[in-house]
């Protein structure tokens, strides 16, 4: 007897998504890997150690580290804030939060860009300080920073809303410190969403480009990106060369998914019934 | 320890939750406050749990006003409604929460013996290491109990402690307090809507409305001698006869009761179903049978008197009583109380 579902519409819903998900993601990522593929392991590897290659990997990498980890805290504390708190203006700090997503990346690297300027607003207070933003690897931080905020609060803020109040009652009653139970009750409950947010935020960060390249100056060995040098590479119609930077990229991407995933699964171990 | 509040007041935006109470718990003693939601019963909990703070009047614990302290210093164990286990740790890690936390610093040895004494006295033993998700409903209220006496509360409060469990869990869980109640003699003030549970459980019973104490009593106290007609219909079922008073009798068509005290003119006499009796010639109130409902313990018969009255009364689990007989009730025993 064929095996009745209550919900309709599973065959083409099905279909029209595998399709989609085929098409649009399967589809570029195999042809990527394919380009690379048919360079040789020898060429390829070339390419991928290339001195300007590892370079942009590590500033590009270590930003994006830099931007998530600031991001963590500071995005925590917005949804924080946004969550727990009923203060004039709170609607508007919430629509805020968006404008990163909302914004054409470019604008928003040449408005960092005007600001962090050693004339601009910001620059030119900070230059008699000595510090340097704009050109340098702190103003690719800054700018990944500006475009991957809203995955953090967006993720964290939704549990923050739904977390029972009686738990931290309970844990009041039972004589925790605001800080014993920030860090024993709503911490390991954020923990899930956080690295959610993190895994989004970090790779949001190592693709970034439209934001970052106003901003970094794209001095090859310094301050040149991955996403940038693949730009490069393509322009000099160097397919080959362009997929293999990008796996690099990808495999990244990857690995950093996989270890959030795994953490994410270790953190909500409570949820398992049995 | 003992409890005094002394003409507390709360207030919501305008919603005046709490109006001026005043009550004394003794120490060791177990009371339940009884009462309809929204008649502030939760709230005064609440207050003497110092999850709430009053808007006026004070909260004593001994000698000591407690009135401003806030809830983690006033040594309270609180017990919610729907558990408020902490999902993220073990059932032991949740008991020795309060002992982690705690100012006093305890080594683990003396955090885990504690811990296994109380899985012990919960009957849990075997279980520290669950989830919450991973145990029933009364298991985990049973766990909420544990972590709750584990800081050695000066008061035990418990907020609709066994609302959310199935009728024979919650019969179990009841017994189960008074017994643990019984053993460590800690002062105990309990909230319920359910009266049943009310009269099983508490020395004493505090009944509430609409934000003020209407009456308060022994189990005995209260059942024997309803002092408002709420207080008699929310305590179980009962059946409303309109009356007339005069000269200290109540008069219901045929029947007559003794009502000393209650002015003349217009009453209501409330009776209990188990207090009618039935029988097929008169004297009596006539009625007509409309329904019969059977219960494991008796008959519930469902009855119109001939001026369109519903009656309910109770018949032993032999008699035969049919939809559409007729016959007479009489009362045994009734309270008569002026006004309806």
């Amino acid at each position: 007897m064929r095996r009745r579902n209550v919900l309709p519409g599973l065959p083409l819903s099905l279909g029209v998504t595998l399709f989609y998900v085929g098409l649009i993601v399967v589809l570029p990522l195999a042809a990527l890997v394919i380009k690379a593929a048919s360079l040789g392991p020898a060429d390829y590897w070339q390419i991928v150690s290339s001195s300007r290659a590892v370079a942009s990997y590590r500033v590009t990498v270590l930003s994006a580290l830099g931007a998530t980890i600031f991001n963590l805290f500071f995005g925590l504390a917005l949804a924080w804030v946004i969550t727990r708190y009923r203060f004039p203006g709170r609607r508007i700090v919430d629509a805020v939060v968006d404008l990163p997503f909302a914004l054409p990346t470019a604008v928003a690297g040449i408005a960092l860009t005007a600001l962090f300027a050693n004339n601009g607003w910001f620059g030119s207070v900070l230059e008699g300080f000595g510090i340097k933003v704009a050109y340098t690897p702190l103003g690719i931080m800054i700018a990944m920073c500006f475009t991957s905020l809203p995955f953090i609060v967006r993720t964290v803020q939704p549990v923050l809303e739904d977390l029972d109040p009686a738990l931290e009652e309970a844990a009041q009653s039972l004589g925790g410190s605001d800080w014993a139970i920030f860090r024993r009750v709503i911490l390991p409950l954020l923990a899930p969403a956080l690295l959610a947010g993190v895994s989004l935020s970090f790779a949001r960060c190592l693709g970034e480009f439209g934001a970052i390249i106003f901003i970094a100056g794209n001095q090859p060995m310094s301050t040149e990106i991955t996403a940038l040098l693949i730009f490069i590479r393509l322009e000099e119609y160097d397919y080959q060369a362009a997929a293999a930077i990008a796996s690099v990229l990808l495999l990244a991407a990857f690995f950093m998914l996989a270890v959030t995933n795994w953490l994410q699964a270790r953190a909500l171990r409570y949820t398992v019934k049995g | 320890m003992k409890i005094r509040l002394e003409n507390v007041v709360k207030t919501f935006q305008t919603f005046r939750a709490v109006k001026d109470v005043s009550l004394d718990i003794e120490s060791g003693e177990l009371v339940a406050l009884l009462g309809p939601s929204g008649s502030g019963k939760t709230t005064i909990l609440r207050m003497v749990a110092g999850l709430e703070y009053s808007d006026g009047g004070h909260i004593y614990f001994g000698d000591q006003d407690a009135t401003d302290i806030p809830v983690r210093d006033r040594g309270v164990g609180f017990v919610f409604q729907h558990y408020a286990l902490f999902p993220h740790m073990t059932v032991a890690d949740n008991i020795a929460f309060g002992m982690k936390v705690s100012k006093v610093k305890r080594d683990r040895a003396a955090i885990d013996s504690r811990v296994t004494d109380l899985l012990r006295l919960v009957r849990l033993e075997g279980l520290g290491d669950r989830f919450p998700a991973q145990i029933s409903g009364g298991q985990r209220q049973r766990v909420a109990l544990a972590r709750a006496l584990a800081v050695d509360p000066k008061v035990l409060l418990l907020d609709e402690p066994f609302g959310a469990l199935d009728a024979n869990v919650r019969r179990d869980l009841r017994r189960w307090l008074r017994e643990i109640h019984s053993e460590l003699g800690i002062t105990t003030l309990f909230v319920t809507h359910d009266q049943e549970e009310a009269l099983d459980l508490a020395d004493r019973v505090v009944i509430l409305k609409d934000g003020q104490i209407v009456q308060q009593g022994t189990p005995e106290e209260v059942c024997r001698d309803p002092q408002s007609a709420f207080v008699m219909k929310f305590l179980g079922d009962a059946n409303v006869i309109a009356a007339e008073v005069r000269d200290g009798r109540a008069y219901a068509g045929e029947i007559s009761v003794h009502a000393v005290g209650v002015a003349d003119g217009r009453a209501e006499l409330y009776t209990r179903p188990a207090d009618l009796n039935w029988s097929t010639a008169g004297p009596g109130i006539a009625a007509t049978i409309a329904r019969v409902l059977d219960r494991p313990d008796g008959r519930r018969v469902l009855a119109t008197t001939g001026s369109g009255e519903p009656l309910e009364f109770d018949v032993e689990p032999e008699r035969v009583v049919k939809a559409g007989e007729q016959g007479f009730v009489t009362l045994r025993r009734a309270k008569v109380f002026a006004g309806g």
